[in-house]
Formats: C-alpha cells, structure tokens, sequence
C-alpha cells in the first residue's frame, strides 16, 4: 500500500519538477511565430553531436563572403578557427587569413596594422550608428551568440521531450529557416513598408534584410574525390546556420564528450554507492 | 545532545584540544552518532542533497565571481569570456547556471515533503520558519543572479520585478531608488547586485547552520510522524544516512549533469543571449521558471480593493505567499503530522500539488484572456488551503489510527 503510494508520489514529483520549467519553457520562447519552424538534422545535435569539419569551412566561406559584409562577430578570435572541434583550419592557415585584415590598433603607426591569430573579427562598421546608417536604419545583429539567442516554440506536449533529447538546435533551425522563408511577392493584403522584405519566419514578416543568399553565390571547392556540395540557397543556409552554432559555442564538442564520460562515471558511480547502502543497512528493519 | 556521544578522545592531543575546543566532540555528536529515525524514506535525503547545491553555488559562484566584470558594457561579454576563453570555464558557468535550477527543484521537493508529512508542527515550528527564511533568501540570490550576465531578460526582469517595490505606499519610491542605485536599472543597479549576490549565499550558509541545529533539537520527523520512542527506533546518522544521503546526492547529480553538459541553456530563455538594452522591451517578461509561482500571484491581482489599489494588493498578496508559510505551524492544528494518516487532508494537499504547477505554468502564458481567470482561481486556492482548509481540516478530520511507534510500523510493514 505505502509502497504504491510512494511511487505514485515519486511520479507526481517528476512530472511536476519536469513539467513547470517545460511549461515555462513552451511559452518563453515566444509564440509569436505564425509558421511553425522546421526542425532540421543537424550533426551537432543530440548528446554523441560534433560539428562536421567540412560543413563549417563552408559555412565559415559563406559567413565570409556574404554575412561579415554587414554582420560583425566580436566574439569570434581568428585562432578560434584551428582551434579543435572546429573547422579545423591549420595555425598557417589562421595566421595568413588574419593577416589579410587591418585591424583597429591605437598603438600602432597610423591606428592600424595586420590581424594575428589572437585578434577578434574586425567589425565591418566602426559604430553602431554606421552600421544603421548603411542599412536603412536596421541594425544587423552581431553573430557571437546569436545561435542561442533565437529559438524555437514547440506545441504541448513536444517541449517535453527535449528535455530527454538535449534539444538545444532551436536557434540553427530557427536561422536555416529564416534564410530559407524569404518569398518574393508579399502574401495578398500584407502591405510592405518600404526597405523591408517578407519573410514567413520573421516574427513580424517584415525583415530589413534583403534575401542575403542564392543559389551559385558562393563558390564551394570541389572535394578530392570529386565530391561537390550542390551550391545552393538551401546548402548555403544549412552550411552557414551550422557555421553559427559553431561561433556561438566553439567548444561544444569538447563539452558533449566530457558530459558523456562524466555521466558514465555517474551512472557507475550511483550503482556501487546503492550497493555499499545496501550493504550497510542491511539487517536493519526499516 | 552529549548523551548521543560515545566520543573518547583517543590521544592526548585530543584531549587537550577537548578540553578547549570540542569541535571532534560535536562532529561526533552531530555528523556520526546523531539518532536518526530508522524509516526515513528517500524523500529525506533532499536536505542533504541541498546542503551539496548550496555548497556547489558557492564553489563555482567564487570562481565566476574571479573573470566576472559588474559594469554594464562589459558584464554580457565577460560572461562569454568566461565560457569561451577561460580553461574549465564553460563547465563552471554551465554548473552554476544550472545548479540555480537544480537547486529550486531540489527546495522545492523539500518543501513539498515537508507540507505532506507535516514536519513544519511542534516542536518543529523554528526549523520550519528558518526554512522558510532561506528559501525567500535563496529566491532573491538567484533573481540577482540572474541579472549579473546583463542579458535582456536579465535586464528586463530586474527592471520589473524592482518596480513592484514602488506600489509600497509613502516609502516605495524612496526604496525602489535605493534597491536600483538611481531612477533607472542601470550600472550602479549591476554593481549592489553583484555585491548582494556574492553575499546572500553565506548568508543562507548561516541559516542553514541554524536549520540543522533547530532540526538537532527535537530531531527529525519521519513517514509516519510518530516521535521516536525509544533507541530502537533509530539508527545512528553514520554510516546509515551518510551512506543513503550520498547515494541519493549521485544520482541527483545525474539529471544534474545531463543539463550542464548536453543541455546548459534549455532551462533559460533565448533572450539572455541579446546583450541589455533599454530601448528594446522583449516581447514576453518572463522570470526564471523556479519563481514563476509568485509571479503569478503577484500578477493576479488586477483589481482594486477599497484603497489599495491592484499594484500593491499583487505586492501584498505575493508576500503574503510567503508570510502564510511562516505562519503554517499555526494554522494546521491537526495533532498527525504524516499524510499517510489523513485520509481527508491527502485530497487536498495533492491539489495544492498541482495547483502550484499551474500557477508556475501560468506565470510563464501572457496574462490575458482566460488565464487571467484561472490565475485568480488558482491563487484563491493556494491562500484557501493555509488559511481555510487545513485549519477545518484539523477540527472535521478523523484520522486513521498511528502506530505505536516507528518499530512497530517497521516490523508491520514487514510482515505484510
């Protein structure tokens, strides 16, 4: 009797210590969104996720090409690229590409000299103003941690499970979307203010930013045995959203694959520290 | 308690040190030899398991506290730093983040264990309301820490929930500019935070010094709430619970680690990770899920009573949550303290149970529509059940009959 009374508790319990943050969680993350965002596969997903060396070089290429034209990523240090679970870029490589930039140093003759290893990424603007000057008033947002500042809103009672599948894509997904949700024509009845573009996944449907990638604008290297990645609008998003996640948490491998041996060591742990309790109270009525 | 104690100094020094300072006396005494109810269920290892989150807190918070920079253009990228640059960084941030959750969860299971086997009644009535004491405490440690990253929740949620300072009458602008260091949410607000920040948890480390010595007064309560009657129905503190409280601790640590290290920002909003800025007000405010609860007691009241008007009646009523907590001792006068005997009052308290995840789940919806109405329905029975229900209860009730003693209920438990 207490027995099933106890597990009736217990259930109660988790479900409740589960379901308030989850709750909050559904409703946190916005709702505002009118087209619900598709979830895509993602290799970094899940607790065994690493980032794919290939995808993210391609993704960096696109992010150079395109994106830094207008986004900056403060965050983001050149020797971050060779560092590993990264692209996997070589130290001369690193050094050779921040050394194409003029980086801003007050120290130095004329306030400007050749990046290192160790700089950040320079800023296509030098003040916010500038950079709202030059984008009709929008101002682009930084790329450091900007694929965790988005997410996704699942219906009841899906959120529940990402607790179960660390569930942590939601800001990729969110931006795959964004740069694949662009339609040329407005829907019938929406009115466009001038300077702005109708994207479906945008909260409000009107971006500033004009539809940023196409199809064949960024030239992929063909891979040694002749593999090629199709240059498309759709690859150049997947790639560059994965380029993100990278920018946004550079070490996740690292810290996926110290979870998982602390988590072994645990689950191991737990079941020796049962026995020895066991042990112990073992004769004692109770 | 030296009665407990079977402490001998084993050498001279010992007994030197003994005579000017029993400190090995009163580990003995408190940590080993201390008689502790033999049928204690899992439900009692959560305050040691929160003795090891406050301990964690403090562990990781220092180390934080050492990269951490507390002026507004730099707090958000030196908490990055930290997670990015700093070596072990991203684990001790990630810890410490999602310990703040960890141990809500784990508080608030021990609260709940306590409402339901009745540990808060004589001669238990200090402890409980020191108890309370820490959680209030431990509330305001986390809402200020929250705010330290300088994201636009963290922002935003301090500008709010400081406001609601403002509805107290005559002292309520005065005190909200002192709370905030000026009119505005702004650096010098980042700065008293930190420092309130870094200073509460070693004040909740003194509650809880007083908790556990209030609790070593009477000792603790147990499943059937019957007191001890005698040494048979106890086993010493060590080996028996130091062993179950670690056992218990690893495996809290399970669901622990899993969010640190695959999952260290599903238990926060996406929001935190746009720098503060004043100018853009988020679409939703929504506090940290651990105090949803009170939000929407605080939200709730949107009407005016006779002179006070809604702002204050929400202030009052989510203090009031909290002050009727302190007070429960006196308002459950049932003399069972265990549930399991109280075949009117388990009803009851279940649907607290789940009336407290509604009021959490609703503190997170957007107040409008028909949550506006259940919120109100839902803190209605939250102050019914301390103020209405559990003191009928305790008149109309007929509990079923207690056992003699623990043994007794041991060896029947055995038996069948």
């Amino acid at each position: 009797m207490i027995k099933t009374k106890t597990i009736f508790a217990a259930l109660a319990v988790v479900g409740a210590l589960l379901a308030v943050p989850a709750f909050a969680a559904e409703a946190e993350s916005g709702g505002d969104h009118a087209v619900e965002i598709e979830k895509q596969n993602w290799t970094f997903g899940g607790i065994f996720g690493t980032y794919d060396e290939h995808q993210l070089q391609r993704g960096f290429q696109v992010f150079r090409e395109v994106c830094s034209n207008c986004h900056s990523a403060r965050l983001l240090a050149f020797r971050n690229l060779s560092e590993e679970g990264g692209p996997g870029f070589s130290e001369e490589q690193v050094k050779a590409l921040a050394a194409e930039y003029q980086i801003a140093d007050p120290t130095a003759e004329g306030g400007r000299r050749p990046g290192v290893a160790a700089d950040t990424w320079p800023s296509p603007f030098a003040s916010e103003q500038e950079a709202r000057d030059a984008n009709g008033g929008a101002l682009p947002p930084d790329f450091s941690v900007l694929a965790k500042a988005r997410g996704v809103t699942d219906p009841f009672p899906f959120w529940v499970f990402n607790y179960f599948t660390a569930y942590q894509e939601g800001g990729v997904d969110y931006i795959y979307n964004l740069l694949t949700g662009y339609h040329e024509q407005p829907p019938e009845g929406v009115e466009l203010t001038p300077g702005r573009h109708y994207n479906e996944v945008y909260p409000s449907h009107q971006i500033a930013m004009a539809p940023p990638l196409q199809d064949g604008l960024v030239d992929y290297v063909e891979g040694e045995e002749g593999v090629s990645v199709p240059e498309t609008l759709d690859q150049y998003a997947r790639d560059v959203s994965a380029f993100l996640m990278w920018v946004a948490e550079p070490h996740l491998v690292s810290r996926k694959e110290a979870g998982f041996r602390v988590l072994l060591f645990l689950v191991l742990f737990a079941g020796l520290m049962w026995a020895t309790k066991n042990r112990i109270w073992k004769g004692i009525e109770h | 308690m030296s009665e407990h104690s079977t402490y001998q100094p084993g050498n001279g020094a010992e007994k030197w040190l003994d005579d000017r300072l029993p400190a090995v006396r009163f580990a003995k005494e408190h940590l080993m030899d201390f008689p502790t109810p033999k049928n204690l269920n899992y439900w009692w290892t959560f305050g040691a398991i929160l003795v090891m989150c406050l301990v964690i807190q403090i562990v990781t918070g220092v180390v934080l506290a050492m990269h951490y920079t507390p002026q507004v253009d730099l707090a958000f990228d030196s908490v990055e730093h930290i997670r990015r640059n700093v070596n072990g960084g991203r684990v001790i941030q990630a810890v410490h983040s999602v310990g703040a959750s960890m141990f809500f969860a784990a508080i608030y299971v021990h609260i709940f264990r306590g409402l339901y086997f009745g540990s808060y009644k004589a001669p238990r009535e200090v402890l409980w309301m020191i108890g309370v004491l820490i959680f209030v405490t431990l509330m305001a440690t986390a809402f200020m820490g929250y705010v330290l990253p300088w994201g636009q929740m963290s922002f935003w949620g301090a500008t709010v929930i400081t406001n609601i300072f403002s509805a107290i009458p005559i002292v309520g602008d005065p005190l909200l500019q002192l709370i905030r260091g000026g009119f505005a949410v702004d650096n010098a607000t980042l700065n008293r935070f930190f420092s309130l920040h870094y200073l509460l948890p070693f004040i909740i480390a003194a509650l809880v010094v007083l908790h556990i010595w209030a609790l070593h007064v009477p000792g603790n309560n147990n499943p059937t709430g019957v007191e001890v009657k005698s040494s048979r129905d106890t086993v010493a503190f060590h080996p028996y619970y130091t062993m179950k409280d670690l056992f218990a601790a690893v495996v809290f640590l399970i669901p622990f680690a899993w969010f640190a290290f695959f999952a260290p920002d599903i238990l926060g909003h996406p929001d935190n990770y746009i720098q503060a800025n004043s100018q853009v007000t988020p679409a939703h405010i929504v506090p940290e899920w651990y105090l949803l609860p009170f939000y929407t007691i605080l939200r709730a009241i949107d009407f005016n009573v006779l002179f006070i008007n809604s702002k204050l009646g929400g202030v009052i009523a989510m203090f009031g949550s909290m002050i009727v907590l302190l007070i429960l001792p006196w308002l459950d006068r049932s003399p069972v303290r265990s549930g399991n005997f109280r075949p009117m009052f388990r009803w009851f308290y279940w649907l607290f149970v789940i009336n407290f995840i509604a009021l959490g789940y609703l503190g997170a919806q957007p107040a409008e529509g028909i949550y506006v109405l259940i919120a109100k329905l839902c803190v209605a029975y939250y102050f019914a059940y301390f103020l209405v229900i559990l003191p009928v209860l305790s008149r109309i009730e007929m509990p079923r009959p207690l056992p003699a003693s623990i043994s007794e209920s041991v060896l029947g438990k055995a038996h069948s």
